[in-house]
């Protein structure tokens, strides 16, 4: 049986009940919210239950929005039943202050460079990732360049010509 | 060369070079290889530090982001029809496909439908794309294990279909084509004849470049065996594409989610067995076929297209899709939408979208957060090349160095999507 | 119909064509030989003969392969013989984005590059950053090598490739014959730090 956005739904909420938050189903993909403790329990839960079969784990990112306070920083996973075609979205919402979140990669191998690319993004900690090092920037960089507060052009240039590009 | 050769070297190659080695790799009995990011096997800059025992494989360990371009951050300060130019250089090889992902992710966002002849020549152009990626990928595979032959017939083809791309949109590789809600112009004539002259060469030389390789004994025992990777392993690991249908698994977006009208064509999946190098050059080998085909069928309901819906190549969309000039210059409306597009003044609804298209690897994910300003909030790209070069390590383990070499071609890696 | 054609209309005759025919050097000419003096023709013998190494990087890189394939073909040039390795190379021809997780390795490419040694930067990117100005991108690899010939364009058509080369084919038949020893060229490697 297919399972439609109101049966994946329900039984989320059977199980998870009103721990799961912020519902919606933007352009047709079923979006919820659930916090950040609990990320591994329904991501297992998703995984497997038969009726559900979430078993491939498509995409694994951050969001950052520096206007909810306590809660900057939101891990998005996207979620796809292969044989149902069905896919869901994840969000988990974690304080910049202390960015910790359960690793999913033990569940999804894919999650490890999915992983690594958030944490070198956004700066996300993952609780038990096995390799958590930057992957895309140079190691040595010391900020999360993908967070709204950093600019996207290298500051140390010196050869710009500020009145060509409009701040002179 | 720098250092003066009379005094005795007597740092290690870690302190010179700016090679990081892993921990203790010079007390062991295993050879540290370094596949560097400057290597002629490596096709793009992606590095791999292999520990050898003789010629097997006992580790690896990937680095990428040599070429890591912070095309999510630029993104994020760009109006959407700019964000064209970056998606072109993500799989550079088949640019026009995630020209198009890109503008069907914003079409999605936006709610534009498209007219139908718009989604046929977006197939077209799509497939067109898919075919040159798959060649410069078996082509390679080909000239990684000795056969440099091929990989001149095939590039002649290329050319052809680079030309198409110039007729339709002015450039060969980084075409930046189409807009959002369609093209910029009806594609000339010259386009129909060049691509029925494609469909009655190119046939030809793609069975002459698979009686050099498909049935070569060289080749064969080079390939066979060597890179599997299970279904299961394959789906954890997040494959799509033909690595994953290589190993079994019959995902293809463009069946299970059909967009741009991909319903009305008659293609067939080709699936492979064990996802070994064999299986991934032959599935490419016969989706080149099937997206011939599809070609001609698009070509073919393109032509039987009669009246006023012939000529149409974009949505009405004044919104987010520039007005002819003669509009501009004599009516109020299209002046004003022509100046506000221009100066990036449209305002983007707000809301969240992730729309995937199947790119030459596999599914290529947009995932496009606005939030009502003018350029997108966040923009994710879902890379199938970043995901699926993970598995590298596990696929390699316990191989020889060169079967390592054809794998790393044939799962057909593009930095610049690794990268982003 | 369009506009009328302003440019190219004059009908050119092959003296303008721009084909030169290679003149001989000064020298003494007798029965079976020609004596000149060696800096005339080792210019001659080494454009037509570079071994270029391709580093390329991203697009640039596809680029460059449909100029080594057959329809536009640098091999016409002399440049057929592709090295992978710095040591064997005399060109270096950088294809492509280099960020700044890369510059140390081009550096160190060519560094071990033995004189004579010319660098190409192939593409808007390698030239200059190109369209990514942003915090991870080299903002041109003339920053850490120095360059001898810049080819714009992104990507740049086959035909600009094959123009870079003629251009840097100039720069070696005009080189003195040592010129790792003349002043100017000196300074420009204690500007970059290259002993």
């Amino acid at each position: 049986m297919a399972p439609t956005n109101e049966h994946v739904r329900e039984r989320l909420t059977g199980k998870f009940g009103d721990s799961l938050t912020e519902w919606g189903e933007p352009h047709g993909l079923l979006t919820f919210t659930a916090p950040r403790e609990m990320n591994l329990k329904v991501l297992a839960f998703l995984h497997d239950e038969d009726d559900l079969a979430f078993r491939f784990l498509t995409d694994l990112t951050a969001v950052h929005y520096p206007d909810r306070t306590g809660e900057e920083l939101c891990v998005v996973y996207h979620l796809h039943n292969l044989t149902a075609n069905r896919r869901v979205r994840l969000k988990v919402h974690a304080p910049v202050a202390q960015p910790d979140v359960f690793t999913a990669s033990m569940l999804f191998s894919a999650a490890n460079w999915m992983e690594r690319e958030t944490y070198d993004f956004y700066g996300v900690n993952f609780i038990g990732h096995p390799n958590l090092k930057r992957v895309l920037n140079v190691d040595e960089m010391d900020y999360f360049p993908l967070r709204k507060e950093f600019p996207l052009e290298d500051q140390t240039r010196i050869d710009k010509d500020d009145e060509m590009f409009g701040r002179g | 060369m720098t250092d003066g050769s009379d005094r005795p070297q007597t740092t290690t190659m870690s302190d010179t070079n700016h090679i990081r080695l892993p921990e203790g790799s010079i007390g062991r009995t295993t050879t540290t290889l370094n596949l560097g990011p400057t290597h002629p096997a490596v096709h793009g800059v992606f590095q791999n530090i292999l520990e050898l025992d003789g010629e097997r494989i006992v580790k690896t360990e990937a680095t990428v982001g040599y070429i890591h371009r912070a095309f999510e951050k630029i993104a994020e300060r760009r109006p959407l029809y700019q964000i064209t130019t970056l998606t072109d250089r993500l799989n550079y090889c088949s640019a026009p496909i995630n020209n198009m992902g890109w503008h069907l992710t914003c079409e999605k966002l936006l709610g534009i439908r498209t007219p139908k002849r718009v989604d046929y020549l977006r197939v077209i152009v799509m497939e067109l794309a898919r075919i040159t990626d798959h060649l410069i990928c078996t082509s390679i595979v080909g000239v990684d294990a000795g056969a440099f032959t091929g990989f001149l017939y095939v590039m002649q083809y290329r050319e052809l279909v680079y030309e198409i791309y110039e007729e339709i949109c002015g450039a060969r590789l980084t075409t930046n084509m189409g807009r959002i809600g369609g093209f910029e112009r009806d594609f000339p004539q010259a386009v129909w004849e060049k691509l029925e002259r494609f469909l009655r060469e190119y046939p030809k030389a793609q069975k002459e470049l698979e009686t050099l390789l498909v049935r070569n004994r060289i080749f064969y025992e080079r390939t066979r065996g060597s890179g599997a990777i299970s279904a299961e392993r394959a789906l954890n690991y997040g494959f799509t594409g033909p690595n994953l249908r290589a190993a079994g698994v019959d995902y293809d977006v463009r069946v299970h989610e059909p967009y741009c009208s991909y319903q009305d064509f008659d293609f067939r999946i080709p699936v492979g067995t064990t996802g070994d190098n064999h299986d991934r050059f032959m599935v490419r080998t016969e989706e080149i076929w099937q997206s011939l085909s599809i070609i001609e069928q698009a070509y073919r309901k393109i032509r039987d297209m009669k009246g006023a819906e012939a000529g149409v190549y974009h949505a009405d969309v004044p919104e987010y899709y520039l007005p002819q000039k003669t509009d501009v210059y004599n009516k109020m409306e299209a002046l004003i939408w022509h100046f506000k597009i221009v100066m990036g003044e449209v305002d983007i609804p707000a809301g969240e979208v992730y729309h995937a298209v199947e790119g030459g690897n596999g599914e290529l994910g947009f995932y496009l957060i606005s939030d009502g300003g003018r350029s997108p909030y966040r923009l994710h790209f879902r890379r199938p090349c970043f995901i699926y070069y993970q598995a590298y390590e596990e696929i390699v383990r316990g191989s020889m160095l060169s079967d390592a070499i054809i794998t790393m071609s044939s799962l057909n890696l593009i930095a610049g999507e690794m990268d982003a | 119909m369009g506009r009328p054609v302003r440019f190219n209309i004059k009908e050119k005759s092959t003296r303008d064509w721009g084909i030169n025919q290679a003149s001989m050097p000064e020298g003494h000419m007798g029965e079976g030989f020609f004596a000149t003096s060696f800096d005339k023709v080792v210019g001659l013998a080494r454009k037509n003969s570079i071994w270029p190494l391709p580093f390329a990087t991203s697009c640039c890189g596809i680029e460059f392969m449909a100029t080594m394939a057959s329809t536009y073909d640098l091999g016409r040039f002399g440049a057929e013989r592709l090295g992978f390795t710095p040591r064997q190379c005399d060109l270096l021809m950088v294809m492509g984005t280099i960020a700044k997780k890369m510059g140390p390795v081009v550096r160190q490419v060519y560094l071990q590059m033995a004189e004579p040694r010319w660098v190409i930067a192939v593409g808007a990117c390698a030239s200059s950053g190109g369209i990514f100005d942003s915090y991870s991108v080299l903002q041109g690899i003339d920053q850490v090598v120095p360059v001898d010939v810049y080819v714009p364009g992104c990507p740049p058509r086959p035909e600009a490739i094959i123009d870079g080369v003629l251009r840097i084919q100039d720069l070696i038949h005009n080189d003195p014959l040592r010129r790792r020893n003349t002043e100017p060229y000196q300074a420009l490697m204690q500007s970059y730090g290259i002993q």
